[in-house]
């Protein structure tokens, strides 16, 4: 396990994404309307479109270019233009701050 | 080095998916490439891209009511020539506002109601003759590459602009045809080498049944016509509609890069924001509003005349009408014509971030030149 600290709580709000950088590599961190989070890889699997600018609809993150949608819960892809499911990474929130297992 | 200078070395661009400009897209870093954006508070964005079914269920309900009514008009007064205007009507309708139905709900931004996205896509895509799922791939190509050569599948005028062929398109006089061949070449089972870049494999069946499923639908007004002796079925249903109907789809498509840059990763240098009146934007479901689509695709067509104002101050003036876009686009055309090289150069306000040179080269002038 390897916890990084991704951001606090009240940096996203609910039912929302933000972008996360670390080590060269972009990630999603979700946060759901029943105040859950989530943490995913940060570009959309068809092509190259950062995650964090697109909408969140339940659990549901649309890419904000083509329309690919994901349950951002599981990582799976909901069909064309996405194909290929995101990767997930487990999260967890301890004393305000957002931590995501980058592996 | 301004483009023109750049002449003296020009040869021809090759446009094909697969070809020499293709590689070189990908080795310039133009392919699937960062674009420019007009910076947006989040919250703001969030509020633009939220989908209501409200809209297009209101606007879907005049359009098919019209369809009705100017379908029945047409019957009625068959074999009058109070028929024409009737099918003039019910033409635009079939071979034009099709267009913005197929795009919109390509995007699925039309509803929140996913279903009724497809649902509206699967009929304005038969009715345009653009089969569903090669053209949902070219136009997310199309997003992503937006006229760069070798890329993009959607460029309208490849330079040189061959004129004659976009005359003709105002009736599909080549599109159709290419489109039937493309539809009995699918529903063999067979993709272009084209086609097969940026239609992914999982996809390629969905394209071999679909046209297979077209050729049928479109034989039964044929057999129509042919029992029944009369040309009608075939002039509402078909490929006769698409093409006397497709005059206004051209007019208004041809507005939306036409003679503007290739080759660049900023919106506003190859695309054009043109005002319409109601009429229009009710047919085209406010396309007018290029820039700010093709910069934020996922904002609703009903939220972009919004998204307009909010991006003004960092794009190019948008036109007063789509006259006053073609004064531009014939005589750009004709240029490029003879000087293939030549492209219309869109200048920002003073109050705009500059054209980003790292992202498309040193031959575009930033508003301070």
């Amino acid at each position: 396990m390897a916890w990084t600290r991704a951001c606090a709580i009240g940096d996203v709000d609910e039912e929302d994404v933000i972008r996360f950088d670390h080590a060269g590599e972009t990630f999603a961190i979700f946060r759901s309307a029943d105040d859950e989070f989530f943490a995913t890889e940060g570009y959309c699997t068809h092509e190259r479109n950062c995650l964090a600018d697109g909408l969140v609809m339940g659990d549901i993150i649309e890419c904000p270019k083509h329309n690919g949608r994901f349950n951002y819960k599981t990582g799976q892809a909901k069909g064309a233009p996405v194909t290929v499911n995101l990767k997930t990474y487990p999260i967890k929130v301890e004393g305000g701050a957002v931590f995501v297992d980058i592996g | 080095m301004t483009a023109d200078a750049a002449g003296a070395a020009w040869t021809p661009r090759d446009y094909s998916l697969v070809g020499r400009d293709a590689a070189l897209a990908v080795e310039n870093g133009l392919a699937t490439a960062e674009w420019y954006h007009t910076d947006i508070p989040r919250k703001r964005m969030k509020e633009l891209m939220q989908r209501s079914d409200g809209p297009a269920l209101r606007d879907t309900a005049i359009w098919l009511g019209l369809f009705v009514v100017f379908a029945a008009g047409a019957i009625y007064f068959w074999g009058s020539w109070w028929s024409v205007p009737f099918f003039i009507c019910y033409g635009v309708l079939y071979g034009s506002s099709t267009d913005s139905r197929w795009h919109e709900c390509g995007h699925g931004t039309a509803f929140k109601t996913r279903w009724l996205n497809t649902v509206i896509y699967q009929m304005a895509c038969f009715m345009i003759m653009r089969e569903p799922t090669v053209w949902r791939w070219s136009h997310a190509r199309h997003h992503t590459d937006t006229i760069i050569v070798g890329r993009d599948p959607e460029i309208g005028f490849m330079r040189p602009p061959v004129l004659l062929r976009g005359l003709v398109n105002f009736f599909a006089l080549a599109n159709t045809p290419k489109t039937i061949i493309g539809i009995l070449y699918h529903a063999t089972g067979q993709l272009t080498p084209a086609e097969k870049t940026f239609i992914p494999e999982m996809e390629w069946h969905k394209v071999y049944s679909t046209a297979r499923i077209w050729t049928v639908l479109h034989l039964i007004p044929i057999g129509l016509a042919i029992y029944f002796h009369s040309w009608l079925p075939v002039l509402l249903v078909g490929p006769l509609p698409t093409m006397y109907g497709a005059w206004l789809e051209v007019y208004f498509g041809i507005t939306q890069h036409a003679g503007l840059a290739e080759d660049v990763l900023d919106h506003r240098l190859n695309s054009r924001t043109v005002y319409m009146n109601p009429l229009f934007r009710f047919i085209y479901w406010n396309m007018n509003y290029h820039v700010e689509h093709h910069m934020f695709p996922m904002v609703p067509y009903y939220r972009l005349a919004e998204l307009h104002e909010i991006m003004k101050p960092d794009t190019p003036k948008p036109y007063a009408s789509t006259i006053e876009a073609y004064r531009e686009i014939i005589p750009a055309l004709l240029r490029q014509h003879r000087e293939p090289t030549w492209f219309v150069r869109r200048e920002l306000p003073p109050t705009a971030r500059p054209y980003r040179p790292d992202l498309h080269g040193q031959d575009v002038p930033s508003p301070a030149e």
